[in-house]
């Protein structure tokens, strides 16, 4: 589903991926992990084509296709979602609005029927079961006012209804308590089939207990310093990131000490 | 330039003259009207050195021969209703011109409310002493030629009385329509809507003024509407100009405030290609609260010019205010908010805000919040923004599949949506949508 080769990205010149390699195929969760400033947020947004990554060298297939190619709207059309850190408020646009203008685009793309505002209600009744909002969050403008685990409930409802193939979650635990971290882990894990894909991108292992994953890689320095199964995470939380940084530069021979 | 300017004027002299014997009235009014002519002589239309009026100017409009209308203009819309929301079927009046049609006008929801000519009322036994004590009183004329002029040829208009204690169910609607359908040949005319509102203790209504123009040709609204609310006394008072855009439109709209009263103001502003919007409240009872509120949407050369003054005079008003501005092309906008707390208004509690969205690098806003306080146990806040569209909103739109253009579409909405949607009749809200985005040249199917 997925092919990221080689992929460098900079931001403001400032080189933040040097190399990434990583494949994902339908049915499977991989975990970014690492310390900050590893560039794993990076990495989702590059995904997700945010315009001030500029990529540098490397490609990324996605469906067949060069996603690199192709502007945020016409990604998220094809079906790429990404699951925001720190959502962003649109004021006066209640949450409705905006999901089925959002789902109509998609649909349009794809070339089927628009859903009227009422026909869209029930399936949006439907789909906020996965994250167990109420009514009340759908006539609300969206994000404004929420509480962070309220907009992280929102970004997995918005992905509840677009249906990606290929959802990254950017630090989606980021802020959140263990009784939301569970509900939003648990809409996630609704939304998994085998014909679609998850990206989660965290810092801790704590989401990982939820969410389990199939593949985790570990970020340092803007490539992947180390990859293995679940257990990867389990060993991370024991020992921190700074074995994995320290293995990375003895590797590089830069020998730089841990930091 | 000077002589110039003075000649220009002089057809305003000469109109008046033949107005005075068209349209005789009682000895009151004609002091008022002799007076505000006599005003006008000295001061003329206000000037770029007058400080009120630094980012707005005149010029043009005070050169051309806007000619002031004698008697109604032969006006038959068959479908004048079009103007009218569903939820004002009832109770709608049509001024044309600044003369109020009764042909044209549906008063059959009105119940008690008294709404006649203000012309009529002034000579009325049963109002003129309401008339003669509230007519000038809040749009001072002596300080603004403008106000000066529209007095000068009050020869219609619309007197507002809502009795004590009556709640009127039904909003009431007021189009005051430019018929600005003369042909090259005729002159331009210049109409001089004035309305006066007087609502008795503990009534409540709402009230729509919409200020609309029949053709595309040139013309100069200059209206004035006053309002005076008693004690406990409520008013909604929704404006929405949208004037063809080679309509000049300046306006004032003066409340005063009786005790425990409740002035609700929006003021939106789309059309024209000069607007200029004088909104002063004077809060000189206790307990008062106000909200003035309003939305200005410029695009192409459109100017657009709000000053508000809210007059804290008494001990525990309330104001609150948000203007929202949404500019365009090389659209111009000026924001000039004023709030004053007077020695002795405790407890005052008052909010201002002004924001706007700048959609294109020619645009321009010129914003100027003030707050003059001479209490000291208050509560006040003010501010001001100017922004574009923010590039990480924008993103994060697309990321959710929005093309560019549906998302700015969206976010523009939203932006006047703040203001929009406080708005409490829905076909007025949902004609606002579609307005401001057509204004915007963008659609949303939402």
């Amino acid at each position: 589903m997925l092919e990221i080769r080689n992929l460098h990205a900079a931001i403001d010149g400032n080189e933040i991926l040097k190399g990434i390699n990583l494949t994902v195929r339908k049915g499977e969760v991989h975990a970014i992990m690492g310390p900050n400033g590893s560039g794993k947020s990076t990495l989702a947004k590059v995904l997700a084509g945010h315009p001030q990554y500029e990529v540098t060298a490397g490609e990324v297939i996605y469906e067949g296709k060069n996603l690199l190619e192709m502007p945020p709207d016409q990604r998220a059309r094809e079906g790429v979602f990404m699951a925001f850190q720190y959502p962003i408020e649109v004021p006066g646009v209640s949450n409705a609005q905006f999901l089925r203008l959002a789902y109509n685009e998609k649909r349009k793309h794809h070339g089927e029927e628009e859903l009227d505002p009422l026909e869209f209600k029930d399936l949006l009744k439907e789909r906020a079961k996965v994250v167990e909002m109420d009514a009340s969050f759908m006539s609300r403008s969206v994000n404004e006012g929420f509480s962070g685990g309220e907009k992280k409930r929102n970004e997995i409802l918005q992905m509840a209804v677009l249906e990606p193939k290929l959802a990254v979650l950017d630090e989606t635990d980021s802020g959140l308590d263990i009784d939301a971290l569970r509900v939003v882990a648990g809409g996630v894990n609704q939304l998994l089939t085998p014909d679609n894909a998850i990206i989660v991108v965290t810092h801790y292992q704590r989401l990982l207990n939820y969410i389990v994953p199939h593949y985790v890689h570990v970020l340092a320095g803007g490539r992947i310093a180390r990859e293995g199964g679940k257990e990867l995470a389990l060993e991370l939380e024991e020992r921190g990131y700074d074995w994995i940084t320290s293995v990375d530069t003895s590797k590089t021979g830069a020998g730089a000490p841990a930091i | 330039m000077v002589t110039e300017l003075v000649k220009s004027e002089n057809h305003y002299q000469t109109a008046f003259r033949s107005i005075r014997e068209s349209s005789p009235t009682v000895p009151w009014v004609e002091l008022v009207r002799s007076g505000a002519i006599d005003r006008f002589e000295q001061i003329g239309f206000p000037t770029v050195r007058d400080e009120e009026w630094k980012y707005t100017n005149l010029a043009a409009l005070a050169k051309e021969t806007f000619q002031p209308a004698a008697a109604p203009v032969e006006f038959a819309d068959a479908n004048i209703a079009r103007f009218a929301y569903p939820e004002t079927k009832n109770a709608h009046l049509v001024v044309v011109n600044g003369f109020l049609r009764d042909d044209l006008s549906t008063r059959t929801g009105l119940d008690e409310i008294v709404a006649i000519d203000l012309f009529s009322a002034v000579a009325d036994a049963r109002y003129n002493k309401i008339a003669r004590k509230y007519l000038a009183r809040n749009a001072n004329y002596h300080d603004n030629g403008v106000k000066a002029l529209n007095t000068a040829f009050l020869q219609s208009g619309v007197f507002l009385w809502i009795p004590k204690n009556v709640k009127l169910e039904t909003p009431l609607q007021i189009t005051f329509l430019s018929d600005t359908t003369q042909a090259p040949t005729e002159p331009k005319r210049a109409s001089f809507p004035r309305l006066l509102v007087v609502a008795e203790e503990n009534s409540s209504a709402t009230l729509i003024e919409s200020f609309v123009s029949a053709g595309d040709g040139s013309h100069f609204t200059n209206a004035i509407a006053e309002i005076v609310l008693k004690d406990g006394a409520r008013l909604e008072h929704y404006r929405l100009q949208n004037e063809h855009r080679n309509v000049y439109h300046v306006a004032t709209t003066a409340a005063e405030l009786g005790r425990a009263s409740s002035y609700d103001a929006t003021s939106i502003n789309l059309g024209a290609q000069l607007a200029r919007h004088d909104i002063s409240v004077v809060m000189d009872h206790e307990g008062a609260e106000c909200w003035v509120d309003g939305l200005y949407v410029g695009g192409a050369t459109q100017h657009t010019d709000t000053h508000s003054v809210i007059d804290h005079k008494e001990p525990n008003c309330t104001s609150h205010q948000l203007y929202k501005g949404i500019l365009d092309g090389n659209a111009r906008a000026v924001f000039n908010g004023k709030i004053f707390v007077r020695e002795g208004a405790q407890k005052t509690d008052a909010m201002q805000t002004n924001k706007n969205l700048l959609l294109s690098p020619q645009a321009r806003v010129d914003t100027k919040p003030q707050l003059e306080i001479y209490a000291d146990d208050v509560k006040c806040a003010h501010g001001a923004a100017v922004g574009q569209i923010d590039e990480e909103e924008l993103f994060y739109l697309q990321t959710r599949g929005m093309n560019p253009e549906l998302a700015r579409s969206l976010l523009t909405y939203g932006f006047a949506e703040e203001v929009i949607g406080k708005i409490k009749i829905d076909s007025i809200r949902s004609q606002l949508d579609e307005a401001v985005l057509t204004h915007l040249h963008t659609r949303l199917e939402a």
